[in-house]
């Protein structure tokens, strides 16, 4: 079984980031890149599948700039076998990437697809659900649990009232939440192996995808900076602030 | 111009963010119709119909709609929903699940996550988790929107609009339901909830967390948590607050042994009122507190129950 996972070059989720003055989007100018935490857990999932025997080759794709090589990296020294970076300057939406997956899906086959749920820079946790409508596929989505047996796939969903367990045919795809599993540090070994392994570029014009968003951004602000607040020295005085001042108890 | 919108329930009741999304709906304008595709979900549906400016109710009650699978969901939004000028969601488990579906079949972008409407075509949405505000206009023929619950007040009940059947009801087979483990609270829902007390890392394991709940019964309060105090086991994940978990902005927001993460900060900031007990003066959650209180939790929580 091949297993396709899809990963994202995104600023570090350590990194508080600034709005440019001009308000046209945020500084990234000398601000730490790394894998998007979802995707790394993804990586992680389908290299303990394939090290588990039910998969037998882990295919990593980016989308984005010639420095997502870099993330790509990454994901060979946690266990994938290949990459594929499909180069494009454009900042694309999310359907658009969806489109570009398809089309390597179209190409690569893979049995299953295993994606972040969401990345940290635009938080659209759009892509998943939207690869598997293209392809016709199930979708699993924030998944805790995931076990393939019998051509089938069972997500445990993280939902918001608890959990709730779906059985997808395969081929399908599958996002990933937070406690799905912990990703493992790439050993200097590893890193030194995945300089070898293949990695092909391809640009973004060759598939064919209209790349042309229907979404424009007209500005991108701070946030309200909320004001400073008291501190209080005691319990007593912290229940009159709620009762008199606040008057929310 | 029509909008329609997914309503979210459990068949027998209305999920109060459908309200608040109704609410967003109608900063946009025009005839505004709630899908309730459910199974034996006519009481969902009759309480749908009272929801203030909604114009029709649409049911879709069919055994394959019961779970509300994203697939069979999809299939049929994007029948039903090509003469409509918006298609929204709550910005829920169910509708980030669903609503992307929608939005590729149809072929247009979806805007996550709406906290404003400016304008029947431009919209506004936090990124990188909260830190920034994207102002966005959309040109497709269909404007695919999941909306933010707690960045709208939901709209008052009382009217009485038409309900009609919908006689869809495909399976598409791709997906079925294996089971579901829903956590039992007496206390309100978290993204309903006008009071939150949350517990973090401080709180040191899960029983501790019984501090918390003396003072919630008190204040007929939803207990949170933090990512650090869900990853490390004491209590379910679908009790975390935060960039990847509830968005809630309660009337007042109690953060109990919890630094304040920027991904915890992602969650909560916007609430009305927000109090922060931890032990370190120096914590990050202090700086966007309107009361700080720098003391040991297992001596101030149950001094503040005690006071209430």
């Amino acid at each position: 079984m091949k297993i396709l996972v899809p990963v994202k070059r995104v600023v570090d989720y350590n990194v508080k980031v600034r709005v440019k003055a001009d308000q046209t989007g945020v500084d990234l100018a000398n601000v730490k890149m790394s894998l998007n935490p979802f995707c790394e857990i993804a990586v992680e999932e389908a290299v303990r599948l394939k090290e588990a025997g039910i998969a037998t080759e882990v295919v990593v794709v980016s989308i984005g700039q010639s420095g997502a090589q870099e993330q790509l990296r990454t994901a060979l020294a946690l266990g994938a076998d290949r990459a594929i970076l499909i180069e494009t300057e454009l900042n694309l939406d999310s359907l658009q990437v969806a489109k570009l997956l398809a089309k390597v899906v179209g190409t690569e086959q893979p049995q299953l697809v295993i994606i972040g749920k969401q990345a940290i820079d635009s938080d659209n946790n759009q892509t998943g659900q939207m690869l598997a409508a293209l392809t016709g596929m199930g979708q699993g989505t924030f998944a805790s649990k995931v076990v393939v047996a019998d051509g089938k796939v069972a997500v445990t969903r993280e939902i918001d009232g608890g959990l709730q367990t779906v059985s997808l045919k395969l081929p399908a795809v599958v996002s990933t939440d937070l406690r799905l599993n912990e990703p493992r540090y790439a050993s200097l070994p590893n890193i030194m192996k995945a300089k070898k392994k293949p990695l092909d570029i391809v640009t973004a014009d060759s598939f064919g995808v209209v790349l042309q968003s229907q979404v424009k951004t007209l500005k991108v602000a701070a946030p309200a900076v909320r004001q400073a607040g008291v501190m209080v020295d005691s319990v007593d005085a912290l229940v009159a602030k709620l009762k008199q001042e606040a008057k929310v108890i | 111009m029509a909008i329609l919108i997914i309503a979210e329930h459990n068949q027998q009741a209305l999920k109060a963010d459908t309200a608040k999304t109704v609410a967003a709906a109608t900063k946009i304008g025009g005839d505004i119709h709630l899908l309730v595709a459910g199974f034996q979900c006519g009481a969902a549906a009759a309480e749908a119909a009272t929801l203030a400016g909604v114009t029709k109710v649409l049911v879709a009650d069919a055994a394959c709609y019961q779970h509300q699978l994203a697939e069979n969901v999809a299939a049929l939004v994007v029948e039903l929903g090509r003469d409509y000028s918006h298609i929204l969601a709550a910005a829920t488990t169910h509708g980030k699940n669903c609503l992307p579906r929608v939005a590729a079949l149809l072929d247009v972008a979806q805007i996550s996550d709406v906290i404003a409407v400016e304008s029947a075509d431009t919209f506004v949405r936090p990124i990188y988790a909260g830190n920034a505000i994207a102002t966005v206009q959309s040109s497709d023929a269909i404007k695919v929107l999941t909306v933010r619950s707690s960045a709208f007040d939901a709209v008052a009940n009382g009217n009485a609009a038409p309900i009609e059947a919908v006689a869809q009801a495909t399976d598409a087979g791709l997906s079925v339901f294996v089971s579901e483990e829903l956590t039992k609270s007496e206390r309100p829902e978290l993204t309903a909830a006008k009071i939150i007390i949350s517990g973090g890392r401080g709180m040191q394991n899960g029983d501790n967390f019984k501090l918390l709940e003396g003072i919630a019964d008190k204040l007929n309060a939803a207990i949170g948590a933090s990512r650090a105090a869900v990853d490390a086991g004491f209590v379910p994940n679908d009790m975390q607050v935060g960039q990847t978990g509830k968005i809630v902005a309660p009337d007042l927001y109690i953060a109990v042994g919890i630094s304040g993460a920027i991904q915890h900060l992602a969650g909560m900031k916007d609430s009305k009122v927000i109090v922060a007990i931890n032990k370190d003066a120096e914590a990050p959650i202090f700086q966007v507190a309107d009361y700080g209180l720098v003391a040991d939790l297992f001596v101030a929580l149950p001094e503040l129950e005690a006071k209430l």
